[in-house]
């Protein structure tokens, strides 16, 4: 019972970290950014390309999977997005969905369509008894990462200058303009952290959820789903919805195998009926 | 008259261009060879694509004084792409023969245009037991899932191993495989509790918790082989291979493509197919080093060997027909038997399937890289199905 929660919970961080760089960019930026899941794969391939080819430890791997992305996506954002921001949504679907499919014909093409596999170090493999529940240490230690995270993303958004910046120039850029906030320096700056969170989620998560071509589709909707779910205007929101599905998921699986897949759906679909808005934002 | 004239003339040409486009047929003898190239499937297209063109490379490209081509096509795994290049190939190229098909829907799309243009389809990958009636036309060199998950469940009940949960994915081919071997293990006195996990199934956790909680001498796995990984990994993560649970399964999950890269976590799997690199045979041996060496290192699987036998089964076909296509090539392959690189293999000649040793192996570290290793031999293993079906 207790391990089905640990396993819960160490999805649903994963889950997290993966959209939480979605809840920044949909949710404080107001763009949505379909391609969220290549930024993920980027991360993946990063990781996965350091590790096998030139032997570069795991952990040393994880600075340049949220560099990387990181990178990318500045520079797409510059490019590409910033043309965007004022276009209305279908646009921004259409556009990054196109990206979508770009990445994954790309990747295809350079890395080839195989699974990508990667081998974490020994002290991560296996798994410990505390207190009379097995806990994987791999899980554990995504547990940890997500953890502190959480805490420095909600500290830099509600306490630090540049997270109250970064809420003005999103709800009125032109006074946010006037009052002599760098309103576009500020957007690529947090497009990039998230475009490089999504990176690190890949790398951590392509040890549990593989890693191939297709990993921006298929799992774009577990972003969506959580990002959704979560509302989008704080990072706690989609924070606590990873981990209710995550543990919903697990725990649907284990206790009716045959209903299991439909768990997370449901959910989404009764959370969205009762509060469209989603479980923890405020209705607008 | 003028009108006679014209269409007689009309005629005449029609018949001339005719014997000139028979005349074009008997130099070159063309070979649709029908793959997913590009795709989730790749891999399996790759495989046969290398191993057929190191088949002709090695025995040349004439038969029976006819020049042989081939053309392959990808069909991106979609199987109405399948159809589309396989009527093509068949009105425009006019192929002789096709072959290749890479998964169940793939191989049954062009079966109907088999029958009706008489040309003979070789199918060198796809598993489902029915494939072979859907045409007269169709013959088999890979291997049926039943064929190899039948003798799992034989060498389970003899090892002493009385309860086995079965984990596959929830889409045909793990379906067939999780019946074939209920069916065969319980009629054998074993228990059997089956679990199916979503094909879109990111994390094994909550399943592999409920194999862990109940306990079972064995988990029977099938899931598509490149998830066979994720899923290795997890089942050792969560310590199921210490508390004494063998992981067995029909070979898909331990791919000698992917088996390498899978790491430790993979030793120990006890497996039956019909093909591992690790065979111990001198054809095998020549096979595995020279598909190596024109491939870049890539170590063949079971789908190169459905792929090379494939080509043999074309060549040696044709030459018994003289360079005919058509009824009498499919009536040559009946019966044909050949060692191929996987052991004495033979067509049969009632069902058009392929009847070849199943071996029991274990994944060992061989020359420092993992291994199938065989260790057992079930010789000669008609489809269990199609032998159930005619008794």
């Amino acid at each position: 019972m207790l391990t089905i929660l640990f396993d819960g919970i160490a999805y649903g961080m994963l889950l997290f970290v993966l959209a939480c760089g979605l809840a920044v960019t949909l949710g404080l930026m107001n763009f949505v950014n379909l391609a969220h899941g290549a930024f993920a794969m980027a991360g993946g391939y990063v990781t996965a390309v350091l590790m096998n080819r030139y032997g570069v430890p795991f952990l040393l791997t994880l600075p340049l999977a949220f560099a990387v992305p990181a990178v990318i996506g500045l520079v797409l954002e510059r490019t590409l997005y910033k043309q965007l921001y004022a276009r209305s949504h279908l646009d921004q679907v259409l556009f990054s969905i196109g990206l979508v499919f770009m990445a994954v014909a790309a990747v295809d093409y350079t890395m080839g369509s195989q699974q990508q596999m990667i081998q974490i170090p020994t002290w991560l493999q296996g798994r410990v008894e505390i207190l009379g529940i097995q806990v994987g240490l791999y899980r554990s230690f995504i547990i940890a990462v997500c953890g502190v995270l959480v805490v420095v993303l909600q500290y830099i958004l509600t306490q630090t200058r540049f997270g109250s910046r970064l809420r003005a120039a999103v709800d009125d850029p032109r006074v946010a303009r006037g009052l002599g906030i760098n309103v576009s320096v500020i957007f690529a700056a947090t497009f990039a952290v998230g475009s490089g969170l999504a990176g690190l989620g890949g790398a951590l998560g392509a040890e549990i959820l593989g890693l191939d071509p297709t990993f921006p589709l298929k799992f774009m909707i577990y972003f969506l789903i959580v990002v959704t779910v979560g509302g989008t205007t704080s990072i706690t929101g989609p924070f606590l919805a990873s981990l209710i599905l995550g543990i919903a998921d697990v725990a649907g699986k284990y206790y009716v195998p045959s209903l299991g897949a439909f768990v997370i759906y449901t959910l989404m679909i009764v959370v969205l009926v009762l509060r469209p808005q989603g479980l923890f934002a405020r209705a607008r | 008259m003028l009108r006679r004239t014209l269409l007689s003339a009309a005629g005449a040409a029609a018949a001339m261009l005719a014997l000139s486009g028979a005349a074009m047929a008997q130099d070159t003898l063309k070979i649709g060879l029908i793959l997913p190239m590009t795709g989730p499937f790749a891999s399996t297209g790759r495989q046969i694509e290398a191993a057929a063109k190191l088949y002709m490379q090695q025995k040349g490209d004439t038969v029976a004084g006819k020049k042989i081509q081939l053309i392959v096509k990808d069909d991106t795994g979609t199987a109405d792409v399948t159809k589309r290049l396989a009527q093509e190939l068949i009105v425009n190229d006019k192929i002789a023969v096709m072959a290749g098909f890479g998964l169940t829907p793939l191989a049954l799309a062009p079966a109907p245009l088999a029958t009706q243009a008489k040309v003979p389809e070789v199918v060198m990958a796809a598993a489902t037991s029915t494939i072979t009636e859907a045409s007269p036309f169709i013959v088999r060199t890979s291997f049926t899932l039943p064929q190899a998950t039948v003798p799992m469940a034989d060498w389970a009940a003899q090892n002493g191993i009385k309860k086995v949960a079965t984990l596959v994915s929830d889409y045909g081919p793990g379906i067939d495989a999780e019946k074939a071997f209920t069916a065969a293990f319980t009629a054998k006195g074993g228990q059997v509790e089956n679990l199916r996990v979503p094909l879109a199934n990111p994390d094994f956790s909550p399943f592999l918790q409920k194999v862990a909680d109940a306990k079972p001498d064995a988990l029977f796995v099938f899931v598509p082989s490149g998830i066979g990984s994720q899923f290795m990994k997890q089942f050792v993560e969560r310590g199921l291979d210490k508390s004494g649970i063998k992981l067995i399964g029909p070979g898909d999950v331990t791919d000698d493509d992917l088996l390498n890269n899978m790491g430790d976590v993979a030793l120990g799997a006890i497996t039956t197919q019909h093909y591992s690199a690790a065979h111990d045979s001198p054809e095998n041996k020549a096979f595995v080093e020279a598909f190596k060496k024109a491939n870049n290192g890539m170590r063949p699987n079971f789908m190169a060997v459905g792929g090379y036998d494939g080509m043999h089964l074309i060549y040696e076909g044709l030459k018994k027909t003289n360079g005919e296509g058509g009824q009498a090539l499919v009536d040559a392959m009946k019966g044909m038997s050949w060692t191929s690189p996987r052991g004495p293999v033979s067509i049969d000649p009632q069902t058009r399937d392929i009847v070849q040793n199943i071996y029991v192996r274990k994944v060992e570290r061989k020359d420092g890289e993992l291994y199938n290793v065989e260790f057992a031999t079930i010789p000669n293993v008609k489809d269990p199905v199609k032998a159930a079906k005619s008794n």
